[in-house]
């Protein structure tokens, strides 16, 4: 070219301004995307949760509210209990080895106290919530059912210790959030840390994990 | 009179490109002559888009996005609203219905091979389009916040916490919270009535220009540019304006005859275009005894489903379904054949052609069923028929006996 121009210097410009205007666009585009995340008060709703447990039947559940999530909570009967092992072998997972509970749920009966199951009522497939048959053998889920959920959406099956049966979607036991017992019949769900309990009262935190 | 008319647009032309876009898209665009019954429904495409966003905006005046008031405010747009209920089967007759024609619109480009070269990047464009139609018709799904409204959104974001690593954190920024709540119904009605409507027009506009640089596929599959007269126009070109207005005109009102009788006799369509539980408030306790996506998703969905979970994730089922989605991006690729229309192509293509029509609606239909053994086999069967299409499409494309093709089209 004859043009007196000097395009190796033009072209050193064009490149620098166009990382300048790069940087800054990311930048500008920062807050609008992190915008996306949860509110503060969205993060605060997910506040522990304390629950009376006395009133609940041997055999049945109650079902209470957590992070916008269903929590049930099962006072499992001793035949429950004792049925519990006898189908380990139709278990994805019958030893609870993903970690899908707490360090102290991790037993055959995914609990702190053998009787009382506390578990997410969230399918761990899509997200459902599975429905409580605690019932044996009813004729739509067949001979082999000891009592669990049946999840509505896609089949999933679970036992009374919310293991997921084989070869069903979901992939996983379903999840046992955090929880503690403040008394023999006070139950908190979504905090395990006795230590930042002040006067019996836990203390405030923004989102459980 | 007719001179101030004149005068007019001489002024505006010395400033406005207005007659030659007019002549260049409409009076001197020229459009095959052979078009048949599969040529109405792009045309159809563009008007269910206007009833929508005509119908889209009547109902934002009166409607609440705010989980406390969702659900009464579209019972007082359907009860109290003057009218609202006709503008309420309006716009959800017509989300179903914008799925018919296109639906029926792509499979006029599979038989026709309009995604062949030089229309591949037409084709690309029509994915994206038909790509946000679906999060369109997703996110919309979530604002009359019913229990559908609310498991359906569930489910979806939930796909994408299956993604390794990044899944959880990016459900829980699609959604703005830890569960479907208020928040996410806000940022969905902000997407569904501004920022991807804004999106469509623009791609639609794209989808058009290329079109027009082009020009029109045929039932027969050749290129009428090959043989022009004196003046350069295709011989067997007519001017889309009027011939080809006139035409769509005529399928316009026989596609508005359908729609009404829908809107007036059957808006809820025996439970497909809206789906019962969807008259149940939104209740994050409690899931339905039977959720399953509008219809428009269910082949997808049962592709979803027909994937068992490996290795202690569902991402695997995600996944298909994902390339189930965009596997028609890759079309002009996997396409070998030597002649593009149905018409010329021999027994093997139309085989894996009718085959993929049947898995296509079979799994649509086991989608809406609850997942029972038997149908879950049925859905595995049909998945692997639907991926065959795809997949074996550049071997059978090519070793098919194909009849040679004609120079110019042909017309009964």
């Amino acid at each position: 070219m004859t043009d007196n121009v000097d395009h190796s210097k033009r072209r050193m410009l064009i490149a620098a301004t166009a990382a300048v205007g790069g940087v800054a666009a990311a930048g500008a585009g920062a807050p609008f995307v992190l915008s996306l995340q949860p509110s503060e008060r969205a993060k605060a709703a997910g506040a522990p949760v304390e629950v009376d447990i006395s009133s609940i039947e041997p055999g049945s559940m109650i079902s209470i509210e957590w992070q916008g999530k269903p929590v049930w909570i099962v006072r499992r009967t001793q035949e429950m209990l004792d049925l519990l092992p006898k189908h380990d072998a139709d278990l994805a997972d019958p030893s609870s080895s993903i970690p899908q509970q707490p360090e102290y749920c991790n037993n055959p009966t995914r609990s702190i106290k053998p009787e009382v199951l506390v578990v997410l009522g969230v399918c761990t497939h899509l997200g459902c919530s599975p429905t409580f048959r605690p019932e044996v053998a009813p004729a739509d889920l067949g001979a082999q059912w000891a009592g669990g959920w049946f999840c509505p959406c896609h089949g999933s099956r679970f036992d009374l210790a919310a293991r997921v049966f084989k070869g069903v979607p979901a992939p996983t036991n379903l999840i046992i959030p955090p929880h503690m017992y403040l008394s023999d019949t006070r139950l908190l769900i979504g905090d395990d840390d006795k230590s930042k309990l002040k006067g019996g009262q836990p203390a405030d935190k923004g989102a459980a994990a | 009179m007719m001179n101030l008319l004149k005068n007019l647009i001489g002024w505006i032309d010395e400033r406005f490109p207005l007659v030659s876009t007019w002549k260049a898209h409409l009076s001197e665009y020229y459009a095959p002559k052979n078009f048949n019954f599969w040529y109405f429904f792009g045309g159809l495409a563009l008007l269910v888009l206007v009833i929508q966003i005509l119908s889209g905006i009547f109902l934002t005046m009166n409607y609440k996005p705010d989980a406390l008031f969702a659900f009464a405010s579209v019972e007082y747009i359907m009860r109290d609203v003057q009218w609202g209920w006709l503008l309420r089967y309006i716009h959800s007759t017509g989300a179903s219905m914008f799925f018919v024609v296109i639906y029926l619109h792509m499979f006029r480009g599979l038989m026709y091979g309009s995604y062949r070269k030089p229309r591949e990047l037409l084709w690309i464009i029509g994915m994206i389009i038909y790509l946000a139609l679906m999060g369109e018709a997703f996110m919309g799904y979530l604002l009359p916040w019913g229990q559908m409204s609310f498991w359906g959104a569930q489910v979806i974001v939930n796909l994408f916490s299956s993604v390794p690593f990044i899944g959880p954190d990016l459900a829980i920024m699609i959604r703005g919270d830890f569960v479907v709540s208020d928040i996410t119904l806000n940022r969905f009605f902000a997407l569904h009535v501004v920022a991807i409507p804004l999106v469509l027009v623009l791609i639609i506009v794209a989808h058009l220009v290329a079109l027009h640089e082009v020009g029109s596929n045929n039932p027969d599959g050749v290129e009428i540019k090959k043989h022009k007269d004196a003046n350069g126009i295709p011989l067997d070109g007519v001017p889309f304006f009027p011939y080809m207005v006139v035409k769509d005109g005529v399928a316009a009102v026989a596609f508005l005859m359908v729609f009404s009788a829908v809107v007036f006799f059957a808006p809820d369509m025996g439970g497909y275009f809206l789906e019962y539980n969807n008259f149940v408030p939104a209740n994050p306790m409690k899931t339905p005894e039977h959720i399953a996506p509008v219809w428009y998703f269910t082949p997808y969905y049962a592709i979803l489903r027909a994937v068992p979970p490996m290795f202690g994730s569902q991402f695997p089922g995600v996944v298909a379904m994902g390339v189930a989605t965009v596997i028609f991006f890759a079309l002009p690729w996997l396409d070998r054949g030597p002649v593009k229309s149905i018409r010329y192509r021999g027994p093997i293509y139309k085989t894996f052609l009718a085959a993929f029509v049947v898995s296509f609606v079979g799994l649509g239909y086991l989608g809406l069923m609850p997942a029972t053994e038997t149908y879950t086999l049925i859905s595995r069967i049909l998945a692997v028929v639907y991926f065959a299409f795809f997949f074996l499409m550049p071997w059978y494309t090519k070793i098919d006996a194909c009849k040679p093709e004609p120079d110019r089209v042909t017309s009964k």
